[in-house]
């Protein structure tokens, strides 16, 4: 015999065991509630948990390779015409620090109150079945509204992002100024690009909760959006400690 | 439970608008990027062509385009090198082959993410338009190559492609960037979270693991391309300084200071190296997955191949600096680069054995398939073995800029991935579009193919052993070039041929897709789930249940089983008792 397997492996499908086993059924997984009346929204959750845990890798190698350009040039010695020799040109940004502070106070409240909408939502969708019970009443639906406030908070630090710009302009510094200018307008802009897309999905998910769609499908977009939320806000911890201590 | 009629994520769409065009079932969307890919190669061909006939009638005025001068000559090396690269390396075997199989060898509906998966062929779409575009625009397509080296690259007054052009490359090189990560981010959640029971991840077909390989790869490198590329358009429409220093251009010294052109060739070769093995990868997948079926024997060594590949990849990621030896590099960093390339010639020679292993004693079925599968594991070994001499620095520095680079990128990369999307075509056509491909047709393809694509690059090994720098647009002119002139010639005539068998493969690919003989559900007689289920696959892909799987993806051949392969979804084969 050609084999080299001399005996089938005849094994039960393995359930349960780490990687492999699958649950058996797919009640609608993806996009819609199409399923047989009623769509799996445990298993889609999970499944837009790990998109968005995948999500997060291009955007960390993104600002990671942006930070470690910022590493190198500022240790990189530049030929100057004048003196005909090398030398460094690297010329600190002045930082509005009080702004950035405030900034930051900002961004650190709006990830706390995302992380309230995401609770506060996740108990609704937990009690979304038992709500459905005629006669039923939990009392009031709507609660504290933290996604608003998160909007809120978010939009007030992009505004606030904006001014720092702007106070930096009026110091001279521009976008070609010089390198450290140039990196620092160019963290600051991906960095409010990558937040601004969240206060948009977390605007659409406020708009939706006025449409009386099931809470449950909200709820993933909302549990989702906060952890890349949260995610934002370390992401700006980590780039205005390297603006700061290695201005 | 399992038998739901009603697995599928989305209903099957109505019209023809959601159901060709912005489809969201992964199987038109597989097809979709298909024929992008194979527009896009008739293009890049096309360049090729012209760049082989300038390269020997430097002065010939070619109907509707004229006379190419040097520098139409670089705009068609860049073009042809980024729709080759992009357009056709990225596209076809990942983002083709891949969408369109991944969910079903897996034992999927669709992908994790429908509307994501659409949106990622659409903005792929786009950003071939914009690169296309580039053409069209006043001083024509840029001329800094695939690689676009600053400064060149990021300065608009250095040359007539350098203006717009440029700028529309980079933009649709940044485009194709999120479309990949959006395609990359779908394929891994798939793979990870979709299996059908029973599938566990060392019972995924080796095409499964490495198109899931390649989306990691994909994942980690085109984020970086991407702020690659944004920092190089500020640098052209800002004025800042990241890659340029101080230079002066046509007696102009220019605004800019302090950029580093050596900070666009790391960021650049960070994605770039990575691109290689995600070009590769997956042909690799489909090598292992013929070779198997066609010697109608398990794959030899099925984990080592799958640490093969996950050592290839992350080994991947360390060597970029072998491109950059001529750059000027401390000869330390040099060593390591060159001792970690040298280093993947490990894992390329694991699986180089474990394919010859399988082909060792088999009973071999030449159809075209596999006349293409093992082409490509001869066209690898070919092109792998110039690669442990460009990793010593001592032999790339005068090696480098000459046509031996060309001819070994060429074959390990270039041809040696269409043979596995060749290979793929001729294999999966008949699951596609429900019609065997011409068998005879196919094999003289092949034939001429094989043949003509090593007419075309083995000679560029010797060019560059001689000296012969690449790039270069007229060779006329230079005493020592002129020697060598019969050589291009030569690999001019095998361009040709070559290029005109390509048309057999469209006849061939066409005629059968409507007029071919009807294919059965598992024409090849293969094992894993793509051929469990109905040909074509209906929407949902296996017809309104989810398959269970009970074996590895290779049970050819066993001892004791009536037939000489078992299915994955084969409960209790029956034996030969």
């Amino acid at each position: 015999m050609a084999s080299l397997t001399p005996t089938i492996p005849i094994k039960l499908p393995e359930t349960g065991r780490g990687g492999g086993g699958q649950p058996p059924v797919y009640h609608g997984g993806g996009d819609g509630g199409h399923g047989d009346g009623y769509p799996d929204y445990g298993q889609r959750l999970r499944r837009a948990r790990l998109g968005l845990a995948i999500a997060l890798a291009p955007i960390f190698m993104f600002f990671i390779s942006i930070t470690s350009a910022y590493i190198v040039r500022q240790g990189l010695p530049t030929f100057d015409d004048k003196t005909n020799s090398n030398i460094r040109d690297w010329i600190p940004v002045q930082l509005p620090l009080a702004l950035l502070l405030l900034n930051t106070g900002l961004l650190a409240a709006s990830s706390i109150t995302a992380e309230f909408a995401r609770r506060q939502i996740t108990r609704q969708a937990a009690l979304a079945p038992v709500r459905s019970i005629p006669g039923v009443s939990l009392g009031d639906e709507r609660g504290f509204p933290w996604l608003y406030v998160t909007v809120l908070l978010g939009g007030g630090f992009l505004v606030g992002q904006w001014m720092a710009w702007q106070e930096l302009a009026a110091r001279g510094f521009y976008i070609a100024t010089s390198a450290s200018s140039s990196f620092y307008y160019l963290l600051t802009a991906a960095h409010g690009v990558h937040l601004a897309g969240g206060v948009l999905v977390l605007t659409y998910a406020a708009i939706v909760s006025l449409l009386h769609k099931p809470v449950e499908g909200r709820r993933i977009v909302v549990d989702v959006t906060a952890w890349y939320w949260h995610f934002m806000f370390l992401l700006w911890i980590g780039i205005f400690g390297l603006l700061w201590f290695m201005r | 439970m399992a038998t739901s009629a009603t697995i599928h994520s989305h209903a099957a769409p109505q019209g023809f608008i959601r159901k060709y065009v912005f489809s969201l079932d992964h199987k038109v969307i597989g097809i979709q990027y298909y024929f992008l890919a194979l527009i896009a190669v008739f293009v890049g061909m096309f360049l090729s062509l012209l760049m082989r006939i300038h390269l020997i009638w430097p002065t010939a005025v070619l109907p509707l385009i004229g006379e190419i001068k040097p520098e139409t000559y670089l705009s068609l090396l860049t073009m042809h090198g980024t729709i080759m690269v992009f357009f056709v390396l990225t596209t076809a075997p990942q983002s083709g082959f891949g969408n369109y199989f991944l969910p079903i060898q897996i034992g999927a509906p669709d992908m994790a993410f429908p509307v994501l998966n659409m949106l990622s062929f659409w903005t792929t779409f786009v950003a071939f338009i914009v690169m296309i575009a580039a053409f069209f625009v006043t001083g024509g397509a840029p001329l800094h190559g695939w690689t676009g080296y600053a400064p060149l690259s990021a300065l608009t007054n250095s040359g007539p492609g350098e203006q717009l052009g440029a700028d529309l490359w980079i933009t649709s090189i940044a485009i194709f960037c999120i479309a990949s990560l959006m395609g990359a981010l779908n394929f891994i959640t798939t793979t990870l979270d979709l299996r059908a029971k029973g599938m566990t991840m060392m019972r995924m077909p080796l095409t499964c693991w490495a198109w899931f390989i390649t989306a990691i790869l994909g994942l980690l490198a085109f984020g970086v391309l991407l702020s690659a590329g944004i920092l190089l358009l500020l640098d052209r429409n800002l004025g800042t300084s990241f890659y340029v220093p101080l230079v002066v251009v046509n007696g102009q010294v220019m605004g800019h200071k302090g950029g580093s052109p050596l900070l666009w060739q790391h960021l650049f070769w960070f994605f770039g190296h990575p691109e290689v093995y995600i070009a590769i990868l997956p042909s690799m997948g489909v090598a292992s997955q013929l070779l198997s079926t066609f010697s109608r024997k398990p794959i030899f060594g099925y984990k080592a191949m799958v640490y093969a590949i996950m050592a290839i990849g992350i080994l991947g990621f360390v060597v970029w600096g072998h491109h950059m030896f001529m750059s000027g590099m401390s000869p330390y960093s040099a060593f390591a680069f060159s001792i970690m390339t040298m280093a993947i010639g490990v894992p390329s020679a694991i699986k180089t054995f474990n394919w010859l292993g399988t082909l060792h004693k088999g009973k071999i079925r030449f159809y075209t398939p596999m006349l293409f599968a093992i082409g490509f594991v001869s066209l690898f070994v070919s092109g792998g073995l110039s690669g442990p001499f460009l990793a010593q620095p001592v032999l790339d520095i005068p090696l480098h800029d000459t046509y031996f680079v060309v001819g070994h990128f060429h074959l390990i990369m270039g041809v040696a991935s269409i043979f596995g999307i060749f290979g793929a075509t001729y294999y999966w056509i008949p699951k596609m579009f429900g019609r065997m491909m011409s068998e005879g047709l196919g094999k003289l393809h092949f034939w001429i193919t094989f043949v003509g694509t090593y007419a075309i690059f083995m000679p560029m090994h010797y060019l560059g052993m001689a000296g012969h720098p690449r790039r270069y647009s007229q060779l006329t002119e230079v005493a020592y070039l002129h020697n060598l002139i019969p050589v291009q010639t030569f690999m001019t005539y095998a361009a040709f041929i070559t290029i005109a068998a390509q048309f057999i493969f469209l006849i061939n690919l066409f005629w059968s897709m409507f007029k071919g003989p009807k294919a059965s559900d598992n024409p090849w007689e293969a094992t894993t789930l793509e051929w469990t289920t109905a040909t074509p696959p209906p929407h949902d892909n296996f017809g309104g249940h989810t398959p269970v799987v009970y074996h590895g993806p290779y049970e050819y051949s066993v001892p004791g089983v009536a037939k000489d392969y078992v299915m994955q979804t084969d409960p209790a084969p029956v034996t030969a008792h």
